[in-house]
């Protein structure tokens, strides 16, 4: 229900009877999710009793509570408080996270799809996508998958007809405007256009992820040989 | 110690705990058992406490035997259990021996049951949980659901002193038409006539229906004129009723964390059991209640634990 707190921004949602929306916004914006970040550091650092989990997005965040031990009209005073204070606050600077990426051949089979709606050979592809610093603006669908913006316009390449059944794991992709990673095999859409050799998740690792949200990301190419020297690296 | 050979599987056996809490920012979904409060019965039964790890069985039990001796129960979807081709009752602890064969038939009513061992079983903790997410292959028995010859172990413990028995009273039962109880919400303002048809017809649940969403099919809900067929990803509640482009909702599950389409109603957390409890062919009639009206039946669920647990 919506209703009683829409006149007030951040637009506050109810997603059930345990989760709660804070929404700054309707688009994909860096302006938008600075808001969402300051707003998780906010509450990671000083949390509300009862609230479980703080699930950043692009451009909202989703609480977890316990009704037994709170409800939004207790915290929700909170958080207003933390909003006038971020007004005027600088937030902190990205961690940037470098993953190293085999472009092409057997681990790019949709490269070619890439090179021909962008009417650019390879090299130029991989110039153009390894360039940014993409920002993390949420982590979701499988473990560690990143959802990054900052893509090359150039780049924008629609999903697959027909979505993969199994995506190899540490696959690098385009769908649209967005680039991402797959950590572990999935069922998936996206134009596939490299590999990644690094474990991006590893449930048994002491910090299973590499990068969180807020943070960026910059992909470097390497060669095949290097490719399977790190693989042997990580295996170990 | 081993405790239990798997002789066949059942239809879909994993094994569950009350869900992996914490990593849903990092796209680590919560899993866990589907009916709750079947599953905390379970282990009560037996003497352990509500959240140690036992099985999620599907529609078909396995065939199980026995290396130890426990005391085990079944709760949740009602399937004959036999122990040595000898009947025995749900709901209830039961003491077996080495060299028993456990059999759990097909699914009579309901969908999932859940069977415990006293003591637990014995698998390693993977980010907080015993809980299997067989997409992520974490968790569980080596990240997976059950298989023929799979060799499972369990903590030890006491044997129960006297048997123990959950009252009538306190048993559920799962019907084949429900009706379920939601808050509106969190995308409700993409909706107006669809939030009255939602609320008017019967929704029917279709053969895709696991732990990640349960496709119903019925009167087709659109988006109010003007508004976009999807929104910006973002991570999604179990209960959450997702309405694709075709106009069908998704109930979304455990093993599932972000959506794209916008979210008309929430199914509330006590009445999440009773949809996991539904089978292919079963209806879905949905009710809007308030959200306090939905915390108060969580504390009214609370109270009726502590009373079962008070009664051992």
């Amino acid at each position: 229900m919506t209703e009683k707190w829409k006149e007030e921004k951040p637009i506050f949602r109810n997603a059930g009877d345990k989760g709660f929306i804070i929404e700054f916004g309707q688009k994909i914006d860096p302006e938008i999710n600075k808001n969402v970040k300051a707003m998780a550091v906010a509450l990671n650092t000083d949390t509300p009793r009862g609230i479980t989990e703080i699930i950043p997005t692009y451009r909202s965040l989703l609480l977890i509570y316990d009704p037994l031990i709170t409800r939004p009209e207790k915290f929700i005073p909170f958080i207003k408080n933390i909003q006038n204070s971020l007004e005027n606050s600088e937030t902190e600077p990205c961690k940037v996270v470098q993953i190293p990426v085999c472009y092409g051949g057997e681990f790019g089979p949709d490269m070619e799809n890439v090179e021909k709606s962008a009417s650019l050979c390879q090299e130029d592809v991989i110039k153009m996508h390894s360039a940014p610093e993409y920002l993390i603006y949420m982590v979701g669908f499988t473990p560690g998958f990143p959802f990054l913006g900052g893509l090359n316009e150039k780049l924008f390449t629609p999903r697959l007809k027909t979505p993969r059944m199994a995506v190899p794991k540490g696959s690098v992709g385009i769908a649209n405007n967005q680039t991402g990673m797959y950590p572990i095999e999935s069922p998936g859409g996206w134009q596939i256009i490299g590999r990644t050799p690094l474990n991006l998740f590893d449930p048994h690792r002491k910090n299973p992820f590499l990068y969180k949200a807020g943070d960026k990301i910059k992909f470097v190419p390497i060669s095949q040989k290097k490719f399977i020297k790190l693989k042997n690296m990580e295996a170990n | 110690m081993d405790a239990i050979k798997v002789l066949t599987p059942g239809g879909y056996t994993t094994i569950q705990d009350r869900g992996r809490f914490g990593f849903q920012h990092m796209g680590i979904p919560v899993s866990g058992s589907l009916d709750s409060f079947s599953f905390a019965l379970a282990n009560l039964l037996v003497g352990n406490p509500e959240n140690m790890a036992a099985m999620e069985i599907t529609i078909i039990g396995p065939c199980l035997e026995i290396k130890k001796e426990m005391d085990i129960a079944l709760t949740g979807a009602k399937m004959d259990i036999t122990v040595n081709e000898t009947r025995v009752e749900q709901w209830r602890s039961i003491r077996v021996k080495p060299g028993d064969i456990i059999n759990i038939g097909q699914v009579q009513s309901g969908c999932r049951s859940y069977l415990a061992f006293n003591g637990g079983i014995n698998i390693p903790e993977v980010m907080r949980s015993f809980s299997t997410y067989a997409q992520g292959r974490i968790g569980g028995f080596k990240g997976r659901p059950i298989q023929e010859g799979d060799i499972l172990e369990t903590h030890d413990t006491h044997l129960l002193k006297k048997q123990r028995v959950i009252a009538e009273k306190f048993i559920p039962h799962f019907p084949e038409n429900i009706v379920v109880r939601t808050i509106l919400g969190p995308q409700d303002d993409y909706f107006d006539d669809g939030i009255k048809l939602l609320f008017a017809s019967k929704y029917m649940v279709t053969p895709k229906a696991d732990r990640m969403g349960y496709r119903l099919s019925g009167e087709a809900i659109s988006v109010k004129k003007g508004m976009p067929e999807s929104i910006i990803s973002e991570p999604s509640m179990p209960g959450s009723i997702q309405i694709p482009p075709d106009g069908q909702p998704i109930i979304l599950f455990v093993e599932q964390t972000v959506g794209g389409y916008a979210k008309i109603a929430t199914v509330i957390s006590s009445d999440l059991s009773l949809v996991a409890q539904t089978t292919p062919g079963d209806t879905i009639k949905f009710e809007s209640i308030d959200l306090n009206t939905a915390h108060k039946l969580i504390f009214e669920e609370q109270n009726k634990m502590s009373t079962i647990k008070n009664s051992f």
